[in-house]
């Protein structure tokens, strides 16, 4: 291809024709333009004068400048000029070209899907075989070589994953074949990415495309000081950048929005960028996920698991704490332990139960007023967690000695017991190590924790189902009982020191843990995973949108330990037993790093220009140029004045105003349709049938405005292709056989006038000659028609539809013809009959259809003179067949406007029976 | 245009005007009995006047009821009525089937209609029709107007027409329709030989208005209607203006003719209601001079 700066020619010899302008200049100016033949009996008058000037034998200048453009922009134009011509990479052999395909190349995908099919076609011109791997998704057999257009059809299979290629270098090795590689890389480095360029090269020539891009990750926000802190990583390193993390949650209504916002910037040069968000308990324990606003990518989507959850837990103690003695304050040591992973909340009890806390301290709480401990039981059934802690008033008081107190989850004998003090025999008890059924298995209970005074369960048989922690003698330490959905549990020494060294071991805030008191730490360990299986809850793909992972097999807790997202984990939210799990692309400390690529490697970068076709352009250009002469010709040669210029002047105007005045007359006709209550036909094509529809609501508009508080105005005609129907609240449509079917835009337009409350009053005009179903040509028409519609199950109206009783009462529908076969949308199945109702209870919506083929429009029609139009039937029985057919169209309409009011009025009765009237 | 179609045309316009008298003075010579009161004692149908009975008066002519209120004996005097005699002239040339629109009539359709709406109110108001040239000498009634349609209905080959004085009665009144824009030395003398013979008459000039206008412009061949006179220009729009000054000279030099012998002129557009025109015929033969 012949370039000329950034532009080529196909065909480049065409430019010599370029030369013969200056002749055609020579050519053109010599001609003089035509002359007009004019009769005029006013000639007579003319003989004998002559032209003032002779310039204008001559085609002006400017003129001559307009053609030769026009003749200069065709010869170009066939030219085949094209902006930034690809030249063709050529090249023999099999083609693998590999994409990484990983999520960091997510956002600019479409762009390396573009330079594939541009590889490919060159391919094609080279007559070479191809595949195209992406190395995420490579397949398990061999490498699929195929023609380049058939991976050009394959191309949007390709889809990016959210985790980094496994060991692609040793399937490769695996492969026989040879191949020249075309690499479209993501730009970041990963593991075996050398290995895999090395066992490439051994397999034949490699050239790499990437773009020269920075790619931000966001790490897994965590919980430090009260606030969140968020934290990303970039590569390359670059200049100072600002970005924005945005918080996205479940709002109190469960709509999913973004909860927070907050700008984050990484400072020139550094890789690594924080920022602080500080939010409300309430809200911060909505949020789902943190993201970099405006990134389509998985690295840019951080999702949140329980780490991020604080708890609220309540504390009350019995007594006011002695001023000075904070160490024996019998919350001293819950809010130590607590404070750093849950939230704690003061005041009252019913200020605190408001709150709704996920968990209520008492400690050496023994008596509460009825209606907290009403409230409180309600609290703990609906899934609250209620902690008690023993204490001298609990021992003291004789809460739960004859009967189990609701808010107690055993019997307690009066006084509790002392051991190992002063006055007492035997040593203080250690702990026994926890059961297996016991939430505190696996912790360790340390010698050195002892028990001296307690508070002790009277035996039940439901005693040992509850204790979940005893001491050495096997009395219980630790009793729970479940009650609705939340729990009570029992510990039964105080939460400060005075009765047991318990408070001040670690043991303790372990078993807060446990208790789900307090959070627990962010990643369970690889101990703790063995052996569980957990359900993948969502998954995040590689553009870092979220899709349910319902239908995905369950990972096993191992595989979860590693936190690596693979083909068999994908980034998501796990759930186990009791907890969420995020598996996130980027994990606490996950680098980012740049890929680096040998010198020997080729390296271009994506196709900025495409190739740019100029032809059309220049031809285009050519016939605007053309038409500006043609105007230009007539202007000289006056014929764009004169007897004609009217002509001319209207068909510049319609070509300038066509487009406008369409707007304008959709416009009039929306401010038509819509300043009354208008009822609409739909127009045939067929322009008897729709003056009939025209005059037949014209007739039944007239009527309801004499006998009801509907004034609607004069009907409109609706072309479905043209017209807005949201306007319309009925719409009646007259099936002629011949109608065309409507087009799929119009299609779309009634399916949502149709869903959305409008209705169609379908009317065959054929109940003389045909019944509903039997093959008349117009049943035909309007069984294609209504094809493609959303038509709900029909059934003839029933004797105690709404439409028997909206405005009228009424058992028969006739238009011009009588028949009974009009049909609407079905009754629900399940609706029955109530002894002594006259109706069924249908409080269903309005019927989106009628179909019948009763000609009612021919009945209601009425002439511009307002007489009937049409006979209906014979004397006194027609008139009176009119009158119901007016009828009908009333319920029809007073159905379409007020819905199922008539229908809710069946319970007038029973509210006024209710209301003793 | 058919005979019919003309005719029904002119009753058309016609039909709202009063009829039409025209002005009878000196018409002693022509002594054809017509409808136009001569303001003195005559042969006639009306009342002019008592007068005491002279001897050579028919005693069958004395007005009893009259003489019965007094002594003397009157006879009733009754007003001079004579008929007027007009003849028409429209040109029937080439020129004239000139029309620059389709809504617009062409100038022979307009001015026949014209001509024979006149008639048309003359013949209701009794006076006699003709065509010059003794196709058609004047008459009265409605087979005149029939004749008259038919012959007026006919086209001539000539690209500009003249008009023909014979056959002009002494001090009748005459019309002239034609668009003027052939050779007016013909019209120049027709008017000084009907001035001769005292009569007094109307010169209607029907135009197009494109005529009037000349909207044109650019390189133009401008050819008559047969297309025997042609003329051709590089730019017409120049032209315009001489063009203006000599229609504007033609119609001043008709005008002078028109003075000077005592006619009337006007020019006629087609674009301007018939009506118009009408009424200033109706004016133009009604006045005395």
């Amino acid at each position: 291809m012949w370039s000329l700066g950034p532009v080529g020619f196909a065909a480049p010899w065409l430019l010599l024709g370029l030369t013969a302008l200056p002749i055609l200049w020579i050519l053109l100016r010599a001609v003089p333009p035509a002359p007009i033949r004019r009769r005029f009996p006013g000639v007579a008058l003319l003989l004998g004068l002559s032209d003032d000037e002779t310039q204008s034998d001559r085609t002006p200048w400017w003129l001559l400048l307009l053609r030769l453009l026009a003749v200069a922009a065709v010869i170009v134009g066939f030219a085949g000029p094209v902006l930034n011509p690809q030249n063709a990479r050529g090249g023999t052999g099999n083609l693998v070209i590999v994409l990484d395909g990983t999520w960091a190349g997510a956002p600019t995908w479409q762009a390396k899907l573009d330079q594939v099919d541009t590889l490919l076609s060159e391919a094609a011109l080279a007559n070479r075989r191809v595949a195209v791997l992406s190395l995420t998704d490579l397949p398990t057999d061999d490498i699929p070589f195929a023609a380049p257009n058939e991976w050009q059809n394959r191309l949007l299979n390709l889809q990016p994953r959210p985790w980094q290629p496994g060991t692609p270098a040793d399937w490769f090795a695996g492969r026989t074949d040879t191949f020249e590689t075309y690499w479209i890389a993501d730009g970041l480095d990963w593991e075996g990415r050398s290995d895999l360029l090395v066992t490439l090269e051994t397999k034949g020539a490699v050239t790499v495309f990437q773009t020269p891009r920075q790619t931000i990750g966001l790490r897994p926000a965590r919980f430090e000081d009260g606030q969140i802190i968020v934290s990303a990583t970039r590569t390359p390193a670059g200049n100072a950048t600002d970005t924005t993390i945005t918080a996205i949650g479940l709002d109190p209504a469960g709509v999913e929005r973004p909860l927070a916002t907050v700008p984050m910037t990484f400072a020139a040069g550094d890789a690594a960028a924080e920022t602080a968000m500080v939010l409300p308990a309430e809200l911060r324990n909505r949020i789902t996920r943190f993201e970099i606003t405006g990134t389509r990518s998985a690295g840019a989507v951080s999702l949140t698991d329980d780490a991020l959850k604080r708890r609220e837990v309540a504390l009350i103690a019995g007594t006011d704490n002695r001023e000075g003695l904070e160490l024996l304050s019998p919350l001293y040591y819950l809010r130590e332990a607590l404070s750093p992973t849950a939230d704690l909340i003061d005041g009252t009890l019913e200020d605190i139960l408001l709150a709704n806390p996920d968990v209520i301290v008492l400690a050496d709480v023994a008596n509460l007023a009825g209606a907290e401990s009403d409230a409180l039981l309600t609290w703990v059934e609906n899934g609250g967690m209620l902690l008690r802690f023993a204490g001298p008033r609990l021992a003291a008081s004789d809460l739960g000695r004859m009967t189990e107190d609701p808010l107690l989850p055993v019997r307690l004998r009066s006084g509790g017991r002392s051991v190992g003090g002063a006055m007492s025999w035997g040593k203080p008890k250690t702990l026994a190590p926890f059961s297996p059924d016991s939430p505190f298995f696996g912790l360790t209970a340390p010698v050195d924790v002892t028990v001296t005074s307690q508070v002790m369960a009277q035996p039940d048989p439901t005693l040992a189902d509850r204790v979940i922690a005893g001491l050495a003698d096997g009395t219980p330490l630790v009793t729970r009982k479940f009650t609705g959905a939340g729990q009570i549990v029992l510990v039964h020494v105080t939460a400060n020191a005075e009765w047991s060294s318990l408070p001040l071991s670690g043991l303790f805030v372990q078993m807060l843990e446990r208790l789900a008191v307090s959070t627990r730490p962010a990643t369970p360990d690889a101990t703790e995973l063995a052996g569980t299986t957990w359900r993948p809850n969502k998954v995040l793909d590689a553009y870092g949108r979220l899709d349910d992972g319902g239908t995905l097999p369950g990972v096993a807790g191992a595989l979860l330990a590693k936190g690596t997202p693979g083909p068999t984990l994908p980034p998501g939210l796990y759930a186990g037993s009791d907890r969420q799990l995020a598996i996130n692309v980027i994990g606490k400390d996950t680098m980012l790093n740049a890929a680096e690529w040998p010198a020997r490697i080729a390296i271009e970068g994506m196709a900025a220009a495409r190739e740019t076709a100029l032809k059309g352009g220049l031809l285009t250009a050519a016939l605007l140029l053309l038409v500006v002469d043609i105007i230009a010709s007539l202007a000289i040669g006056g014929r764009l004045r004169g007897p004609r210029a009217d002509v001319a002047a209207a068909l510049a105007l319609l070509f300038l105003w066509a487009p406008d005045a369409q707007a304008q007359q959709a416009d009039a006709f929306a401010l038509r349709a819509t300043s009354e209550v208008i009822l609409g036909h739909v127009l045939t094509g067929d322009t008897q049938t729709d003056d009939i529809a025209q005059a037949g609501l014209r007739g039944l508009s007239q009527t309801l405005f004499r006998r009801t508080s509907i004034e609607p105005g004069a009907p409109l005609g609706v072309d479905l292709e043209r017209d807005e129907l949201a306007f319309f609240p009925f719409l009646y449509w007259p099936v002629t056989a011949d109608q065309p079917l409507p087009s799929r835009d119009a299609y779309t337009k009634l399916n949502r006038y149709l869903r959305s409350g409008g209705m169609i009053m379908f009317d065959t005009r054929d109940a003389d000659t045909a019944r509903f179903g039997s093959g008349s040509p117009e049943g035909r028409k309007l069984q294609a028609i209504a094809r493609s519609l959303d038509i709900p199950a029909l059934e003839p109206v029933p004797s105690d539809h709404v439409l028997t009783r909206s405005f009228y009462l009424l058992q028969d529908f006739p238009g011009r013809y009588a028949s009974r076969d009009v049909w609407v949308e079905a009754a629900p199945t399940d609706v029955t009959q109530i002894e002594g109702m006259p109706f069924r209870n249908l409080n269903d919506g309005v019927t989106p259809v009628i179909i019948g083929g009763n000609d009612w429009a021919s009945a209601w029609a009425v002439g511009p003179n307002g007489n009937r139009m049409f006979p209906v039937g014979r004397g006194t029985a027609g008139e009176r067949q009119r009158e119901i057919a007016l009828r009908f169209g009333v319920n029809v309409i007073m159905h379409v406007l007020t819905g199922n009011y008539k229908s809710d009025q069946v319970h007038i009765p029973d509210l006024l029976d209710r209301l003793g009237q | 245009m058919k005979p019919l179609a003309l005719r029904s045309n002119a009753e058309t316009l016609a039909a709202p005007l009063p009829a039409l008298l025209a002005d009878a003075e000196h018409l002693a010579t022509t002594v054809l009995l017509g409808d136009h009161g001569r303001r003195r004692a005559g042969v006639g149908d009306t009342f002019w006047q008592y007068r005491p009975a002279q001897p050579h008066d028919a005693a069958r002519s004395i007005d009893w009821r009259r003489s019965a209120r007094s002594d003397a004996s009157f006879v009733q005097d009754k007003e001079w009525q004579i008929a007027q005699s007009i003849i028409l002239w429209v040109d029937q040339a080439a020129s004239m089937t000139f029309t620059s629109d389709d809504n617009l009539p062409t100038k022979a359709a307009r001015a026949r209609t014209l001509a024979l709406a006149c008639a048309i109110l003359l013949i209701r108001g009794g006076e006699r029709v003709g065509l010059t040239g003794l196709r058609l000498p004047p008459r009265r009634g409605e087979a005149q107007l029939m004749q008259m349609a038919g012959l007026l209905s006919q086209d001539d080959a000539t690209d500009y027409g003249a008009p023909d004085a014979q056959g002009m009665l002494p001090h009748s009144r005459a019309l002239f329709v034609s668009d003027f824009l052939g050779d007016l030395q013909p019209v120049e003398d027709a008017l000084l030989r009907a001035a001769d013979r005292g009569v007094r008459g109307a010169l209607l000039q029907v135009l197009d208005p494109q005529e009037e206008a000349f909207p044109f412009d650019g390189r133009t061949i401008f050819e008559s209607m047969s297309g025997t006179v042609r003329h051709e220009t590089r730019k017409a729009g120049d032209l315009k203006h001489r063009y203006l000054e000599r229609l504007a000279a033609r119609k001043d030099r008709l005008r002078h003719l028109a003075r000077t012998t005592g006619w009337q002129f006007q020019t006629h557009h087609t674009g301007q209601s018939a009506a118009n025109a009408l009424l200033w015929l109706f004016g133009a033969l009604e006045r005395r001079t």
